[in-house]
């Protein structure tokens, strides 16, 4: 009886539906919703670089003028900062890959279930500790801690050009900085890896085990060569943060402005976000229009290492 | 080389976690001879294939107690090393797993690199033909060795999966219904090598088909479960002709019959 009742109402019910030429309303209000907000996006984006660009230009157009004296050269200006911003985050990630790989390892293969979470969760802590926080403790706690190793590493391998030059104390180099740096993108590779790692096939795994390898070799043969897609998106997101990165290097590093490798030397580098931070405050007028220029260039900078970082993802993803 | 031993199954109860899954398996499997495991589903057939190897305590919680011999040693001895097991005896999983970032030439050394040895190009070549070879499958591959594993047709990729077992030369092989994704003529491919293999190794195949079971095995064992919840267990084991003409327990009858449940 019932049967017979509800049979024929899903009939009439499903050519309404069929013939029906527009949408649903949930599914309109949906698109509207989902096209208006990636528009959102874009035409926030939009007005960033537009605000950078046509702010930038007195400064620009300044500097052809002034162009040929010693004091104002835009490239002179800008360029020290690319190279510190570039070298300090390069060295962050140089720190953070390998530590972050080893903990996403640790956790997703090693450790048992109950630890793996509880260090999970205090990893995705470390991702919320403000980064003013960091650069009191940089600055505060870490700097005079690091002043063994930098003399350690400048009297034996003084012949590396990175650990040459004259160190001195207190030791606001380039290197605490990056430490600090590699501290706070740690997370997120971290977490990101450990997310790759975990949806190593199960059936990859066992393919490995069974035919004799330990853990160590599963994770070679297996899990890396899977999660290493990953990771590198990971790094680049971590390399995002690192060039962006503000506070912590503000608090830490005794600024320069020089091309010199020798980042255990103080006053030597400085990175563009820092100067920016450090500077604005006070400037106008031209002065003001060179530190929007700078940061035209890190938006920039961001934007290339990002399509980079999707090219290479794209490039060495997992194929299924 | 010794004469081969058989593999001494002795009170064998395997667990994940609390659940106890198989129950009291007494076997004996004789030495290069196909053995086939049959039962309805569920009835712990994979569980206990994996117990062979060590495979089975890699599930996190999962154990086995009871003895296994191998060779005259117990493999759950507390002094023996799974990955050692492992690189003895060998397993094909039931869907075909190359590695998926390497080669098929990579692919079929994996087993052989991963347990450390150096080995020179001419020794690798050697052996990537004679197990290629020895998986009936050079003939299709030798023109791409260097091609991805998973570049190869299903019934292609599970013969791969063959070759990079026996390219360890282990001595024994289990296999975990090997051709249940396949075609019927991989099927039949993957049981012509089946006949070969048994000439060197020592082989434990689980099917569902029973067809299967008689076309390759020379002995049968037919497991069951009383109902969900409680533990699978060996009903009996025997010749195949025995087990599908004349079995000695009714259960076993049944289920060959079809008149199952
Ligand atoms: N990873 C696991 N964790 C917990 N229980 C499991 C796990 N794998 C299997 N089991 C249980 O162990 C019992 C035996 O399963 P098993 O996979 O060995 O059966 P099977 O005979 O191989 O079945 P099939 O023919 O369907 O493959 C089942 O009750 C199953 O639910
Ligand atoms: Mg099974």
């Amino acid at each position: 009886m019932s049967t017979a009742d509800t049979a024929p109402e899903k009939e009439r019910s499903a050519p309404d539906t069929m013939s029906s030429g527009g949408r649903r309303a949930g599914d309109s209000v949906f698109s509207v919703l989902s096209i208006g907000s990636g528009l959102l996006i874009f035409v926030t984006l939009a007005a960033v670089a537009i605000f950078l660009t046509t702010e930038s230009i007195p400064a620009i157009t300044a500097s052809r003028e002034f162009s040929g004296t010693a004091e104002f050269s835009l490239v002179e200006y800008t360029l020290p900062l690319v190279f510190g911003t570039v070298l300090a985050s390069a060295i962050a990630l140089l720190i953070a890959i390998p530590v972050s790989v080893g903990i996403a390892l640790f956790i997703s293969h090693f450790a048992p279930r109950r630890m793996a979470s509880g260090l999970g969760y205090m990893i995705d802590l470390l991702a919320a500790v403000p980064s003013v926080v960091y650069g009191l403790w940089g600055g505060v706690w870490l700097v005079p801690k690091l002043e063994p190793l930098y003399v350690f590493l400048n009297t034996y391998f003084g012949w590396i050009p990175l650990f040459a030059g004259e160190p001195t104390a207190p030791m606001r180099n380039l290197a605490s900085a990056s430490v600090v740096l590699a501290v706070m993108v740690l997370p997120i590779i971290t977490a990101v890896s450990r997310e790759v790692f975990l949806q190593t096939p199960r059936l990859q795994e066992e393919a490995a085990l069974a035919l004799g390898a330990t853990r160590w070799e599963t994770i070679r043969t297996v899990v890396l060569p899977f999660g290493r897609g990953g990771v590198v998106a990971a790094s680049m997101l971590g390399l995002g943060r690192a060039l962006g990165e503000t506070m912590a290097v503000l608090m830490i590093l005794a600024p320069g402005a020089t091309f010199s490798l020798h980042i255990l030397e103080v006053g030597r580098h400085n990175s563009i976000a820092a100067n920016i931070a450090s500077k604005s405050a006070e400037a106008s007028g031209v002065d003001m229009s060179l530190l929007i220029f700078t940061g035209l260039v890190l938006f920039v900078l961001t934007f290339v290492i990002n399509a980079i970082a999707r090219w290479i993802v794209a490039r060495s993803g997992p194929k299924s | 080389m010794a004469a081969p031993q058989p593999i001494n199954v002795e009170d064998l109860n395997i667990y994940y976690g609390d659940f106890l899954a198989v129950e009291g398996v007494d076997m004996q499997i004789r030495p290069r001879s196909v053995t086939a495991l049959i039962g309805p589903s569920g009835c712990g057939k994979s569980t206990f294939l994996r117990t062979l190897n060590r495979m089975h305590e890699v599930i996190p919680g999962a154990y086995a107690k009871g003895r296994v011999e191998i060779n005259g040693e117990d493999i759950y001895d507390p002094k023996i090393d799974p990955v050692n097991v492992r690189r003895r005896v060998g397993m094909v999983f039931q869907k075909a797993n190359p590695f998926p970032t390497m080669s098929i030439r990579d692919n079929v050394l994996a087993g052989v690199k991963l347990n450390n040895r150096r080995i020179s190009r001419s020794d690798a070549d050697e052996l990537v033909e004679r197990a290629l070879k020895g998986a009936n499958l050079w003939n299709e591959v030798k023109d791409r060795l260097d091609k991805p594993g998973m570049g190869l047709s299903g019934g292609q990729q599970q013969r791969l999966c063959i070759a990079r077992t026996i390219a360890v030369k282990p001595e024994v092989v289990l296999m975990d219904e090997p051709c249940s994704a396949l075609d019927p003529i991989s099927t039949l491919a993957i049981e012509d090598l089946i006949h070969e293999l048994k000439e060197d190794y020592t082989i434990v195949i689980v099917t569902h088909n029973m067809q299967q079971a008689s076309r390759v095995s020379d002995r049968t064992g037919f497991f069951n479960i009383a109902g969900t919840g409680k533990p699978g267990r060996l009903i009996e084991i025997d010749d195949t002709d025995t087990i599908f003409t004349n079995p000695t327990n009714t259960q076993t009858e049944d289920y060959i019959s079809g008149r199952f449940g």
